[in-house]
């Protein structure tokens, strides 16, 4: 399968089982889509009579060129993925999703955890707790070397002396066991002090801060009980956290909904704050809910991402480039088949533990009736739906058989797809459409950053 | 005249061969939390051959 799209002035090839990306003009465009479906002869008459400044010999060498790319294996490649799923065995515990905290100090109207709490009265974890979970995951996670952990709610500083305590109990956990934990912490900022930016630089690797973006924006759906701006709060506390990093990552993720279908000032207004790392991710709400988005914003969001895209490159040639989570694309140094092919982990190598130690399969399946798993203590006691979760990818998701971003976004949010259709063998198609186009988009931005080096003679 | 120009990308098919150690992070562990973003995500094992270089 292959995918042509035009972009910014760039026409662009993407053959998906091979993850080959061209960059081609107008003739080959013309060519490579009806390659497959013409012979030769026919590819010549249709193309002569099109472009009438070329001759023969300019097509038998396109055509030539065309198939040099399909015995190289970079176009028109089959995909023959299915048999490594089948053959595969069934993986081991990688990540924890350490909800520590189920209780909120902001009150987003948004929140799909339902303002930090997930139908609890408001739980904190305990450390014990949160130490028998580190055990549970070294247990279960088989030949894995490095351990995700993040520490997620509700607001985990919440209960930062806990977190500590884990972080430190992970540590000494380390030796001997073969294992190394990479912490994330993900917060609403609120109770960053000096304390929190210390110990983060020192043991988390990955620091995640909430903004949606421009003042109003973010105040908005942000809300504090007492009807104080929380931008006004948590601007220089993200700020300082920021700037403390020194290079180590952290990203200020935001969100956007319908109130903000013009989300490309909210990123470059993060940008021009000074953040270099960014991530604004489109609202998880009910259908009919007012902010959330329908179908029908397509064509504006799609207007709002590739607008980004430009100002990226822009911004990219005067040095002074930022990264949005969802540009970041290492096209030779990104997955490989086989994670592709496994995709996020939902309930196999990534589970989401309760302040209570239940397990769930993911942060956003917290608490939802039927995906109750089971405890740290216990383990996975709900294997049907550890099996039902194994089994779901993207050769059982009927339309994703038939897409060319099946590769790269792994049949999509599993979570998304049951919130959206009930059924995690389903599709979010809203989201299908909005990833779809910000791949696009980073591709896009790739080619042109190649093309640009190519004409520089780098 | 060349009116293809091939982009650098990682052979997925080759990865078959060299791949699926598993090390790399979990999706939501990093900015995503709300949608998957598997392709966002390094290779460790390159990350760290580049690094070791």
């Amino acid at each position: 399968m292959t995918h042509l799209y035009k972009l910014a002035g760039n026409n662009i090839v993407l053959d998906t089982a091979s993850g080959a990306i061209h960059a081609v003009d107008d003739v080959a465009w013309d060519a490579i889509k009806i390659y497959e479906k013409v012979g030769k002869e026919q590819i010549q008459k249709l193309l002569l009579e099109k472009y009438q400044e070329l001759d023969e010999k300019d097509i038998i060498e396109l055509v030539s060129e065309i198939e040099e790319l399909v015995n190289e294996g970079k176009l028109y490649t089959e995909d023959t993925y299915q048999a490594v799923i089948s053959s595969d065995s069934q993986t081991s515990l990688k990540a924890l999703c350490l909800n520590v905290s189920h209780m909120c100090n902001m009150r987003c109207t948004y929140c799909f955890a339902g303002k930090g709490e997930y139908g609890s009265q408001g739980e904190l974890m305990s450390l014990e707790t949160g130490i028998r979970a580190i055990d549970f995951l070294i247990e279960n996670s088989g030949e894995h070397h490095t351990l995700d952990v993040d520490f997620f709610g509700g607001e985990p500083l919440l209960n930062w002396n806990v977190v500590k305590g884990i972080v430190e109990y992970a540590r000494k956990a380390e030796q001997g066991s073969g294992r190394e934990f990479r912490f994330t912490l993900t917060t609403n900022a609120l109770l960053i002090d000096e304390d929190v930016i210390e110990f983060s630089n020192k043991e988390m690797y990955n620091v995640v801060m909430s903004l949606d973006g421009r003042k109003d924006i973010n105040d908005a759906m942000r809300i504090l009980p007492g009807g104080k701006s929380s931008y006004d709060e948590i601007l220089p506390k993200i700020k300082k956290l920021s700037e403390a990093r020194e290079g180590r990552e952290y990203y200020i993720r935001g969100t956007y909904t319908r109130n903000n279908l013009d989300f490309f000032n909210d990123i470059i207004h993060m940008a021009d704050l000074g953040f270099s790392m960014l991530s604004l991710e489109p609202v998880v709400a009910m259908n009919g809910q007012e902010h959330s988005l329908r179908s029908d914003d397509l064509p504006i969001i799609f207007e709002q991402y590739e607008q980004l895209a430009l100002e990226m490159l822009k911004r990219n040639k005067e040095n002074r480039g930022f990264h949005f989570y969802h540009y970041e694309l290492d096209l030779t140094g990104g997955p490989c088949i086989y994670k592709r092919l496994s995709g996020c982990g939902v309930g196999t190598e990534y589970l989401a533990v309760t302040p209570k130690g239940e397990l769930y399969p993911c942060h956003q399946l917290v608490g939802e009736a039927g995906f109750f798993m089971g405890d740290i203590w216990q383990g996975v006691t709900n294997s049907k739906l550890k099996d039902d979760f194994y089994n779901s990818n993207i050769y059982t998701r009927e339309k994703c058989k038939t897409c060319w971003a099946r590769l790269y976004c792994s049949g999509g949010c599993a979570a998304n797809a049951w919130h959206d259709t009930g059924d995690i063998n389903d599709v979010y198609e809203l989201g299908c459409e909005l990833f779809k186009k910000r791949l696009e988009c980073a591709i896009m931005m790739v080619v042109a950053q190649n093309l640009e080096k190519n004409s520089n003679g780098q | 005249m060349k009116r293809i120009i091939t982009i650098e990308t990682r052979d997925l098919v080759e990865s078959l061969k060299k791949g699926g150690c598993g090390e790399c992070q979990t999706s939501c562990q990093s900015a995503s939390k709300t949608s998957c973003a598997v392709v966002n995500q390094k290779c460790e094992k390159m990350k760290k051959s580049q690094e070791d270089k």
